[in-house]
């Protein structure tokens, strides 16, 4: 099973082994420089914004008090909930020339065009901006818990070394959570990497955009794999950096003193932490989620209709079925764990649940590849033996859509579903059979009951994800079928940004409920903190 | 009496340790034995064994008259009517109070079920909590409610592993006291795992001592404590110092220790034997004329532990009351009284 999951990683990964064609020469000539250098300055840019917006807002929350703190401390989360293409193209038909803004100014000062600077979102500088405003909530979650689990004895022990409370920030607070701060920049930067809509729709050369061009422009797909291969390398490091952080999180937990004292912000402190965080999710959030809403309620009665129906049920229907597979595989992957609990076994979990951090654009031309090289062999063995041509019998299928996102997403679903088995000690199987439960009983009576809502969390989670992923269902869906989410990005590529509204707003109204999840268990652990 | 339970020579082997090697024991109906030993003394793997959780290698677990396991054959745990309550308690996290009772109940029609609940809610004093959920019980609680759990099927047996090992250290001794009583009052049979012997004598009529996969003593609490069989036990179980004396044939010790009241010691002993001395064998008398010097002292409450150095060095213990206070690099005037004293002559106790 876990070999399986891990073909189309290893597939990119072999393609390096093929010879570099022209194609390849080619691109080394003109492009690939770009590629490199344009992922690396989306990389230090959103690395560097996810860490300013998510630690702020982390430490706003955690360590300080003020007005309106419990409602931001939930609220840093929103941003989550939308898309990066989304809000790429929402800013876009805000700031653009034609945009409210920039036609306000022009009215308001009787400018006409030319006559003034304004900044170009559709650019570098934009599509970081656009990341950083959707993507710092993994930061912001890691250090806030680092925040709160810090030992506040040791900042008061700074305090009174004489440091001040800025000081103690910079040279304590921060060092201290840095482990967390690493853990969480990583995923966003595997986010960044993984993007393909915000850098397509602002026309940034991206190693996403290559591998797409590579492959539709110039038909390449064994070069468009070595692309692949190359981000893979990216992602490596990120992966490692991610991992050794996490190891070093064990570390750094101080249970000792769990009372945690908030520094109490007065006067215009407090009104400046409010207006920072309001401004913070107004812009990854409040003002993108408004203006759609506006463009959805003015042409609602055109867009709400059967074709938007189906795409709903189309998204819904897929999701679902990715959902399903997933909680089943990872069930299966974790008891197998769970029963088995060798190294080889824990190895190949390992593998299979390295999905998440491979960029959807990399999985499905990992898919593409071996799923094409086999409709040949069938069709070919079928021409040789029933002299039937099959064409293309497992391309473009639902079936492979669905394995690409159980590789992409598995991940996601085997960590919940593991950590609510954990929960499940050995000792509780025990206990049932000598109380007389055989071990079907026992799967039954206890561990369905217990697992319950893990595996509902785990499906939830895969649903929200497969909704959103726009770069897998763009590559390997069937011809004309439609999702939300590819509809979005097409009517915004047509430049229809108002018709493209109503898709968008269901995909962020869904993406809301792993933020709910969230906030759950935030209100929980803040009854342990307070 | 009919032995409810007999270990006979059972040995659980693993691909390369040997956890128990020919273990032999039985328990008789209503008794209720201990496992005692260091932590990797294999007596968890026994229990275990019995339960249904570990296959034995060789050898045979019968329970009433039934044999449960050997190397041919392991009765499933399910189906062996044997109660467990374990280290961790195992509640189970979802359901409440009267359904983790009534979870081994699912067998008997509902009236009786709901009847027996009630009874076993009764027994351990938490009809109060029947609706609650685990988590919201405290330590001593979930014990009590893992130990009715247990008790709700009428096992043939009711096994504990280190059951007190995760409540205060204030309440272990107490509860293993009122365990017991409800215990015997329901004429059960039960064999605990420890390694607090405090627990053991609290709980046990019956203890057998293990130390790296053997059981080396069997006997009730009384004789374990004065009559140890072997260095280790001594050593083991409570406190004293082994301390090597010379000894003549009539009896006369060296180190000033006095002659041992014995009427007849065997012909074999050579000149030196090892002597067990607990801190009761060595007590103050100010008119004594045996001085010690006073190497190190405790203060116990009601009693102080002192250590006393011999002419050559060894050290003793003697426990006074603690108003005698004697300041350390001074003397301690004291008697031997040696009636219970234990030789052993290398490894094993001869007298």
């Amino acid at each position: 099973m876990t070999v399986i999951v891990a073909i189309p990683v290893l597939v990119i990964i072999a393609s390096l082994s093929q010879p570099f064609s022209s194609t390849w020469q080619h691109l080394a000539d003109t492009v690939l420089i770009d590629y490199i250098s344009n992922s690396l300055l989306l990389m230090v840019g959103v690395g560097f914004g996810t860490l300013i917006l998510g630690v702020s807002a982390a430490w706003l929350t955690a360590m300080c008090d003020f007005p309106g703190r419990k409602i931001l401390s939930w609220a840093f989360l929103l941003p989550m909930a939308m898309p990066a293409y989304i809000i790429a193209y929402t800013y876009t038909g805000i700031l653009d020339f034609a945009g409210p803004i920039q036609s306000t100014l022009r009215t308001t000062f009787d400018w006409g065009y030319g006559d003034y600077y304004f900044p170009q979102v559709r650019s570098l500088g934009g599509a970081i901006c656009m990341l950083s405003l959707v993507l710092y909530p993994y930061v912001y979650m890691l250090v806030r818990i680092a925040f709160l689990e810090q030992s506040t004895a040791v900042l008061e022990a700074s305090r009174n070394l004489g440091k001040k409370s800025w000081q103690t920030f910079f040279s304590v607070a921060i060092p201290m959570s840095r482990p967390a701060i690493v853990a969480g920049v990583s995923l966003a930067l595997m986010e960044t990497l993984a993007d393909y809509g915000t850098v397509a729709y602002f026309g940034v050369s991206a190693f996403t955009t290559g591998i797409f061009r590579t492959w539709y422009g110039l038909g390449e797909l064994t070069t468009a794999a070595q692309l692949c291969a190359f981000l893979l390398l990216f992602v490596f490091a990120l992966i490692m950096a991610e991992r050794w952080s996490r190891q070093r999180l064990r570390f750094h937990h101080h249970s000792a003193n769990k009372k945690l004292v908030r520094m109490q912000l007065k006067g215009w402190h407090a009104y400046t932490a409010l207006l920072t965080g309001c401004f913070i999710v107004g812009l990854g959030f409040v003002i993108p989620a408004t203006q759609l809403v506006i463009w959805a309620s003015s042409r609602w009665q055109e867009n709400l209709n059967g074709a938007f129906l189906s795409l709903l049920l189309n998204s819904f229907s897929l999701a679902a079925i990715a959902a399903i597979c997933c909680v089943v595989v990872a069930t299966f992957l974790a008891y197998t764990k769970r029963v088995f609990n060798s190294r080889l076994e824990l190895g190949a979990v390992g593998i299979a649940s390295l999905g998440y951090a491979v960029p959807g654009t990399v999985i499905a031309v990992g898919v593409l590849i071996p799923v094409a090289w086999l409709d040949n062999k069938i069709d070919f063995l079928s021409r040789a033996w029933f002299d039937i041509p099959t064409g293309l019998l497992l391309s473009g299928t639902i079936g492979i859509l669905v394995f690409a996102y159980v590789v992409r997403f598995l991940s996601v679903s085997l960590n919940t579903v593991e950590s609510g088995l954990s929960a499940i000690k050995p000792s509780i199987d025990e206990s049932a059979r000598s109380l007389g439960a055989g071990p079907g009983q026992v799967l039954k009576r206890v561990h369905l009951p217990i697992l319950r809502s893990s595996l509902l969390t785990a499906a939830l989670l895969v649903f929200v994800d497969v909704l959103k992923e726009l770069p897998t269902t763009l590559i390997l869906r069937p011809f004309n079928f439609n999702t939300l989410a590819v509809r979005t990005y097409e009517l915004a590529s047509d430049e229809r940004l108002v018709d493209a509204a109503l898709p968008a707003l269901a995909i962020i109204v869904i993406g809301l409920l792993p933020v709910l999840l969230i906030t759950k268990s935030i209100l929980n652990e803040r009854a342990s903190h307070e | 009496m009919n032995n409810q339970l007999v270990i006979n020579e059972v040995t659980v082997a693993y691909s390369n340790v040997t956890a128990i090697s020919k273990a032999s024991f039985s328990l008789a109906e209503g008794e209720i034995g201990c496992l005692l030993g260091p932590s990797g003394c294999g007596k968890t793997t026994l229990l275990r064994a019995i339960a249904g959780f570990e296959p034995v290698t060789e050898g045979n677990v019968s329970l009433h008259g039934e044999s449960i396991s050997n190397a041919k054959y392991t009765q499933p745990p399910e189906d062996r009517e044997v109660g467990m309550v374990f280290q961790d308690f195992a509640l189970f996290p979802h359901l409440s109070v009267s359904k983790n009772i009534g979870f081994g109940l699912s067998k008997i029609p509902a009236k009786q079920r709901d009847e027996r609940i009630n009874d076993m809610l009764a027994l351990v004093s938490l009809t109060n909590s029947a609706e609650k959920f685990p988590h919201e019980l405290s330590g001593g609680q979930q014990q009590r409610v893992a130990l009715a759990r247990a008790l709700a099927p009428n096992p043939k047996i009711l096994l504990l592993d280190e059951p007190f090992s995760n409540l205060d250290a204030e309440l272990r001794t107490q509860l293993a006291a009122e365990v017991r009583t409800l215990l015997k009052e329901n004429r059960v049979t039960a064999l605990m795992v420890t390694h607090d012997q405090d627990e053991a004598f609290a709980m046990a009529d019956k203890i057998a001592l293990l130390n790296k996969g053997k059981i080396v003593q069997i006997d009730a609490p009384y004789q374990l404590y004065h009559k140890p069989s072997s260095l280790f036990a001594a050593d083991f179980i409570g406190k004293g110092s082994v301390i090597n004396v010379e000894i003549d044939a009539a009896g006369l010790l060296g180190n000033d220790l006095g002659s041992l009241s014995i009427q007849t010691l065997p012909k074999d002993l050579g000149n030196t034997v090892k002597l067990l001395v607990r801190p009761d064998d060595v007590t103050y008398d100010k008119t004594s004329d045996t001085k010690l010097p006073i190497i190190s002292k405790v203060f116990l409450g009601p009693n102080y532990l002192y250590e006393l150095a011999l002419t050559d060095g060894q050290c003793v213990p003697c426990l006074t009351q603690s108003h005698i206070d004697i300041p350390i690099g001074e003397s301690l005037p004291v008697r031997f009284d040696l009636r219970h004293v234990v030789i052993f002559n290398g490894e094993s106790q001869v007298l």
